[in-house]
């Protein structure tokens, strides 16, 4: 049995992966407002970095209230390295072409809906009250995004090559998503968490169907050295966050 | 292949029980993300229970010179209106 | 004809003096048309360039419950160019055709959003000034003749208004933060006061159009009378924040209760309609890029749609 204050610190953890993958993600999405291939998807898109900032903020003004050291949801965005933020590396891939953007989004969606799905019943209550609110928007983004999929994957020829393009290029990111570390174990067993391997299976039945729908293929599983939960990233996240985190650093002193 | 997606008429119902009512249109390929472009556009304030959406080429609508001969008819029609009966005073609920 | 013409137009300004709205299928003269179309179309073009300058701070913004505002404000620009492309497609010209125009430099928009956005505060400045500004015009054009027209407009009003609010909260807290926001918001102010006297178009002397327009209640006001409107309600709004906007010549006129400020700078103004401005070429860039790198995602909506047909009827 693990003291309170382990318990508290695997919470903590596990509040900031789901917190900081969601951030960086619609970190990214918001790089596309503005930008859209056509004026309804620019909504679409805004929309789901709405929500996805939207629920970082919850689940990071959770961590810190967990942490109990008077963090704020800012503090925890603004002021955190690199090497403490905890999302997967798949989330902080620059967009590329709308193909790229929508690979990631699709992979991310489907593993974000069964951590809602599963989350809905943990037995932590801040956490499953936000897991409740969270599924509705996960579950349209998830048709968003899915959509898509089938639409380029089966289009013209050029669609099909830039996605099955994307596909290899992002699939190896995929592996770390599953990988789970002493804190999942120990979170999953106290009914808190989502239980990754469980994950894991729902995600690889739906994203092989719709990649066979779509006429893609499946990429050999050969994945990346994960690592991202512990704080190892790729040189992108980086430049995300001296972008993002520029006003409160120039001017600790200052609010907004 | 035809330059833009085609334009879709949408309509929203609010409320319970209340009926569609036409919100504006959105381009879309075809009715799946008609029905999706519709809730970013139309729906991202909430308080939306149910969306129609049909691609405006296929609305038949009645010409504004039809404006005398088809709907003067319906006008003239006064005994079609409550007002038109007379009931004595002080007569409640009916 | 010519005279089966003449009493159409007098019919139709004949609903126009009544206050009848005309929808897309009524009887209108080709200018009247013309005119809308080049009205709305301008106006689209300026929602969609408009989220360019703001839009690059969203990345920036400093904190996260900023970031989800500026986010959605940003995003509601892109749903206030929807309805308007949609209000002028009544009027039988395609989004395509005036994206083109835009691209290729016929269609004008409003000259503003080729300024630059410097710091933090310009976000505010936006928000408080241009936003304001859009307000009072789209006020107006939520009441003319042109049914689809004032729809879209009153629909942009209804969710405007928060548009403006969130502009003055950044540039309230700001004014009364540090030195060095108070710096910012100065600068910002100093950089998009007279800009946002601009946008209400040309003097009155100055513009061909107004006279037409305003017979045909496409507008109800002239520019000058909407610019008049905005200073009134801007200069006290500034002075609750101390902010000093930079025009030495403002004084209150106590006859006509009206705010008489300097003379506008029209070479700038149309210098910048011209092209000149500091971010002209990058904002069309940012269009057309946008538009390019769109066209293979647009053909592969198209084309699984017509497969999806296809296999439906089969």
């Amino acid at each position: 049995m693990g003291s309170a204050k382990q318990h508290d610190n695997d919470l903590f953890e596990y509040l900031l992966r789901l917190g900081d993958d969601r951030l960086i993600l619609g970190h990214r999405l918001s790089e596309w407002c503005g930008h859209g291939p056509m004026l309804e998807e620019d909504i679409a898109l805004s929309n789901i970095a709405l929500d996805n900032v939207g629920q970082a903020i919850s689940l990071l003004q959770l961590a810190g209230e967990i942490e109990g050291k008077g963090r704020s949801e800012d503090d925890l965005a603004y002021f955190r390295e690199t090497i403490d933020y905890r999302n997967l590396m798949l989330l902080e891939q620059p967009n590329g072409d709308f193909a790229h953007t929508l690979v990631r989004q699709f992979f991310f969606d489907v593993y974000s809906y069964y951590t809602y799905l599963a989350l809905e019943k943990s037995l932590h209550e801040g956490l499953g009250a936000i897991a409740v609110k969270s599924l509705r928007e996960a579950t349209y983004h998830l048709r968003h995004s899915r959509e898509w999929i089938l639409r380029l994957g089966d289009g013209t020829e050029e669609s099909h090559r830039r996605t099955q393009v994307a596909v290899n290029h992002l699939w190896p990111f995929t592996g770390e998503m599953f990988e789970a570390d002493e804190i999942d174990e120990r979170l999953t067993a106290q009914g808190i968490a989502a239980d990754l391997k469980k994950i894991q299976l729902d995600w690889r039945k739906v994203v092989n169907e719709t990649l066979a729908e779509a006429t893609l293929e499946k990429p050999e599983d050969r994945f990346l050295p994960g690592g991202s939960r512990q704080g190892k990233h790729t040189e992108h996240l980086g430049f995300i966050l001296s972008e993002m985190q520029i006003l409160p650093r120039s001017y600790p002193d200052a609010g907004w | 292949m035809n330059a833009t997606e085609p334009l879709w008429e949408v309509f929203l119902r609010e409320k319970q029980g209340a009926p569609h009512e036409h919100a504006g249109s959105v381009h879309a390929a075809d009715a799946e993300q008609a029905l999706q472009n519709a809730r970013d556009v139309y729906a991202r304030r909430g308080r939306v229970l149910s969306i129609w959406v049909v691609q405006t080429s296929e609305i038949a609508a009645t010409s504004p010179s039809d404006d005398g001969p088809f709907f003067e008819p319906g006008n003239e029609k006064a005994y079609r209106h409550p007002q038109f009966y007379s009931v004595p005073r002080g007569i409640k609920g009916v | 004809m010519a005279v089966d013409e003449k009493a159409k137009l007098a019919a139709f300004e004949e609903r126009i003096a009544n206050g009848e709205k005309i929808e897309p299928k009524d009887w209108m003269p080709e200018r009247y048309r013309k005119q809308l179309i080049r009205m709305i179309s301008q106006h689209a073009h300026s929602e969609l360039v408009g989220m360019l300058p703001e839009g690059n701070w969203i990345t920036r913004a400093p904190s996260l419950r900023r970031k989800l505002t500026l986010l959605a404000k940003v995003q509601d620009e892109a749903g206030h160019g929807l309805y308007l492309y949609c209000a002028a497609e009544t009027l039988g010209i395609d989004r395509d055709e005036m994206t083109e125009q835009l691209l290729s430099g016929k269609a004008k928009y409003s000259s503003i959003f080729n300024y630059p956005t410097l710091t933090w505060a310009d976000i505010g400045t936006i928000g408080w000034l241009v936003d304001g500004a859009a307000i009072v015009n789209q006020t107006m054009l939520a009441k003319c003749s042109y049914g689809p027209y004032a729809r879209a407009n009153l629909r942009i009003c209804k969710e405007e208004n928060f548009h403006k609010r969130q502009g003055y909260e950044i540039i309230s807290i700001m004014a009364n933060g540090t030195d060095a926001q108070r710096r910012m918001v100065q600068d910002a102010v100093d950089r998009w006061w007279w800009p946002s006297l601009m946008m209400f178009g040309p003097p009155d002397t100055n513009s061909p159009n107004t006279e037409e327009l305003m017979r045909w209640k496409v507008k109800l006001k002239s520019n000058d009378d909407l610019r008049q409107r905005f200073v009134n309600l801007t200069v006290p709004q500034a002075r609750a924040v101390n902010v000093t906007l930079p025009d030495p010549d403002l004084k209150y006129n106590e006859e006509t209760r009206n705010w008489e400020f300097g003379e506008i700078d029209w070479d700038e103004f149309y210098a910048v309609i011209k092209g000149h401005g500091p971010m002209n070429r990058e904002r069309l860039e940012a269009r057309r890029s946008a538009e390019e790198r769109g066209q293979w995602v647009r053909e592969a909506a198209r084309a699984y749609a017509a497969k999806k047909q296809a296999k439906e009827v089969a």
